[in-house]
């Protein structure tokens, strides 16, 4: 059977593969056409030489574990936010707020009700957005896989797409639909498509073959194979790529409002930068940063339930 | 415990006729814990001679690989001395040399530059290093190949360039942490023919771990086992066998095949 | 796909993508997309015009001191992460955050404390390209073999030749990947900073294509600008593809 190459190439960040829990988000890796796929296998979790000289760790009670991992973010989160205290105070320059600053302002966004009335407004291309090119762009990467005309006509353009500042065509946008939510929503759209289209093409084309000949062997046909066999089996990385499209997908909204015209979020960082109130300004940035961090990490965790059950413990 | 390996040690000194009385390794009262309180070793003592094929042989997980590392220099010890040649040494050295079982080629070399790997980082210059390099590679029958590269070479070949990497380094000491177990078994009996063949001219001492008994008995002179864990030294069994003889006639020598069994017998014990 | 029998490379389904741009453009369907000729022979006159060319130096020359700074603190970070566990249980928090994050949220405040000039742009591309540098060079280290680093210290390597003669070169494949998608993110952080400044560079040029509505020269532009991603993309992965004969055997 003829394979493209896909995750397997460099088991970092080609494939949604995580490891040690780790979140890997990435943009699909180079899609090489007509080359066979080769198999690395992931060692994730391998121990470094070290780690093995000094003994490998028993599993002896997992909350210990737990407990060394939690206390070193706990120090890291320390470290860095006390850094940025000093860089405040210092301070680094005039329109630079202490990490105290930002908090308290960001705690006035949220008790007047200014943070979630500007996430109403920008939630809303993105989950728009991200639910059309979700279904629109999953369609097309299985259509891509399972059809060998269709791959023909739209892979070199994905492939060419994937690498490219599709951020360059935001200004083109406007012409197109204006200032309004279908502008952003477009702009969600683009952002999303290639990664999303990607995963699933390669999802369908990295079917474990022996999978398909065993269908076949009982007798099973094409559309069988295709729904009982190729689609589960490509379910993994799909998600992963609707994963990785959400991500794009508030990278898109944020360069949307930034660019086109400021709604939501983006209006509150413009606004407050206009009148220099820069703990807000600062404070609402974080916001977007942290919100768009943990929808991914909960996509990450569903993901990990779903379809790795390996992994469920970290 | 103790008391058998002062034996074992004595043993060792009286067959040792025509070389030197002393060990060329003895380890004293090694301790091997684990960070997370697996502990690997207690209280091992043996002593290797000189000039001779020893093999550690026990079940799974008793220690034998950690022992192995641990007088490669490779693993810290908990407690405890190791001592070349009457001196206590605590890594690697020049004087050691190690086979790894997945063979530990570095794979974006050929095989002349692999095999030329310890002279290299001995800064040995590069003309004399290829030569010597050359001279192993033929000597393990890898000539040929000198310019291909490990995904293009057998498992059988991958490990004979990791065995004349080792010869190459020209150390008194080969260990050898089953270097045979990722290779099939035909070509496994014919490496073990090998082995022996090129030992015969180049006088190393080598300490071998495996966990195949046959394999053990055919190739050493004498033979540790080892206890499940925490490991230390069982019984050393004297299995010398007449060199030159033809390897199909050894292997079915009725002093071969009872030591096999009587081997197998007392490690059966162990197996749960 | 084959016609007649022959197979037919894929890239050719370019060919068609551009007849089909060609006729959408004469047909004047849209005045947002020109036919492709006439975008062919914008270039002439964007390409000699003298802001143009200062355009181009100035956004290479930002890019460029970006990514280097950004290859060199990646993969040392990477490496460093690598190899001493308190490091990378540290750090690795943050680097998945930012892997992610929508970067382009903290430019309005790169803007606010660099003011509003290269610097911004060169930040901008550095802190676009380097976590996932970071993050890559981080996975092949970890993922080298740890026999191979015994093997090594057992024949009497140095810490420095441990570092120079194995570990580089063992995760080299994934380095490569990183610095791959690195430079792709890099040429997006360059094109946004420029975008938002909008007042110097190919962001300049952009925002006056688009104001005066000179749509074969902006679409030029472009092309220019995804040409420059994906040649870049191209070169690291023909690297990659030279070393792939041992990537496959770790």
């Amino acid at each position: 059977m003829h394979r493209a190459t896909g995750a397997a190439r460099a088991p970092c960040l080609s494939s949604p593969e995580g490891f040690q829990g780790a979140l890997i988000f990435c943009d699909s890796a180079s899609i090489r056409v007509g080359e066979p796929t080769s198999n690395l296998k992931l060692r994730a979790g391998q121990l470094s030489a070290k780690q093995r000289e000094k003994g490998v760790r028993m599993p002896i009670v997992l909350r210990r574990y737990v407990n060394q991992r939690f206390l070193w973010r706990l120090v890291s989160l320390c470290l860095v936010f006390g850094a940025w205290e000093l860089a405040g105070r210092k301070p680094i320059s005039i329109a630079f707020p202490t990490f105290s600053s930002t908090m308290l302002a960001l705690a006035d966004l949220i008790k007047e009700g200014t943070l979630s009335s500007a996430y109403a407004v920008t939630l809303q291309p993105l989950a728009i957005g991200v639910l059309i090119i979700g279904i629109l762009g999953v369609v097309c990467g299985i259509a891509m896989g399972l059809s060998r005309t269709f791959e023909w006509f739209t892979l070199p353009v994905f492939i060419i797409v994937q690498s490219a500042p599709m951020a360059a065509l935001i200004p083109l946008i406007t012409f197109l639909y204006g200032i309004g939510l279908a502008a952003k929503v477009l702009a969600v759209v683009l952002m999303a498509a290639p990664v999303i289209v990607l995963n699933s093409y390669k999802g369908i084309r990295n079917v474990n073959p022996s999978l398909i000949q065993m269908s076949r062997s009982f007798l099973g046909n094409r559309q069988q194979e295709i729904a009982k066999i190729i689609i589960p089996d490509a379910s993994g990385l799909i998600f992963a790529g609707l994963r990785l499209g959400v991500a794009s997908g508030f990278i898109g909204v944020v360069l949307a409002e930034l660019l086109i015209t400021p709604t939501g979020i983006g209006d509150l960082i413009t606004y407050y930068r206009a009148i220099a109130e820069y703990p807000s300004m600062f404070a609402s940035i974080t916001s977007i940063i942290v919100f768009a961090t943990v929808t991914v990490s909960l996509l990450q965790w569903l993901e990990n339930i779903l379809f790795r059950p390996e992994r469920r413990g970290s | 415990m103790g008391g058998i390996s002062r034996r074992a040690s004595e043993l060792a000194k009286e067959e040792n006729n025509n070389m030197q009385n002393s060990p060329i390794i003895e380890v004293r009262g090694i301790s091997k814990t684990y960070e997370g309180g697996c502990e690997a070793l207690r209280n091992l003592n043996m002593a290797f001679p000189r000039g001779e094929l020893t093999t550690l042989l026990g079940p799974s997980g008793c220690g034998k690989t950690t022992l192995l590392k641990i007088i490669a220099g490779l693993l810290e010890l908990t407690r405890g001395e190791v001592l070349i040649e009457g001196k206590k040494v605590d890594g690697p050295g020049p004087e050691r040399a190690f086979v790894f079982q997945d063979f530990a080629l570095m794979p974006w070399a050929t095989v002349l530059r692999n095999v030329a790997f310890g002279l290299e980082l001995r800064q040995v210059p590069k003309k004399e290093r290829l030569e010597i390099a050359r001279k192993y590679i033929d000597e393990v029958g890898l000539s040929g190949f000198e310019t291909s590269y490990p995904h293009e070479l057998s498992g059988g070949m991958r490990q004979r360039v990791g065995l004349a990497r080792a010869l190459a380094v020209d150390a008194e000491i080969l260990l050898m942490d089953e270097p045979f177990a990722s290779v099939d078994e035909q070509t496994r009996r014919k490496f073990q023919e090998d082995l022996l063949g090129l030992l015969e001219t180049e006088k190393k001492t080598v300490v071998f771990v495996t966990h195949s008994i046959e394999e053990a008995i055919y190739l050493s002179d004498q033979v540790a086992l080892m206890t499940p864990r925490p490991g230390s030294i069982m019984k050393i069994v004297n299995t010398k066998t007449e060199r030159g003889r033809n390897p199909e006639e050894v292997r079915r020598d009725k002093k071969y095949l009872d030591c096999v069994e009587d081997l197998w017998q007392i490690l059966k014990q162990y197996l749960v | 796909m084959t016609i007649l029998g022959k197979k037919v490379p894929m890239m050719l389904s370019l060919v068609v993508w551009l007849a089909v741009w060609e006729l959408v453009g004469r047909s004047r369907l849209l005045f947002l997309i020109p036919p492709f000729t006439e975008i062919l022979k914008a270039a002439t006159t964007v390409v000699t015009n003298a802001k143009f060319v200062d355009a181009v130096i100035i956004s290479l020359k930002a890019f460029g001191m970006g990514m280097g700074i950004a290859l060199v603190a990646g993969i040392s970070l990477g490496v460093l992460m690598g190899r001493v566990k308190i490091v990378e249980q540290s750090l690795s928090m943050w680097l998945n955050v930012f892997v992610s994050a929508p970067l382009t949220a903290i430019v309005p405040a790169l803007m606010v404390i660099f003011g509003i000039g290269q610097t911004t742009v060169v930040v901008t591309v550095l802190l676009f390209a380097i976590w996932v540098i970071t993050l890559d060079t981080q996975a092949g280290v970890k993922n080298i073999s740890p026999s191979l680093l015994e093997m090594a210290r057992s024949f009497g390597a140095s810490r420095f030749e441990v570092y120079t003669k194995v570990i580089l070169w063992a995760a080299l494949p994934e380095i490569l990947c990183g610095l791959r998608l690195g430079l792709i993110r890099g040429v997006r952080g360059l094109v946004v900073g420029q975008l938002l400044i909008a007042i110097m560079g190919l962001g300049e040029l952009f925002e006056l294509y688009s104001r005066y509505f000179l749509m074969d020269r902006f679409w030029f532009l472009v092309i220019l600008v995804f040409a420059f991603a994906f040649a870049l993309a191209e070169l690291v992965n023909y690297l990659e593809r030279r070393i792939e004969f041992y990537a496959r055997t770790r």
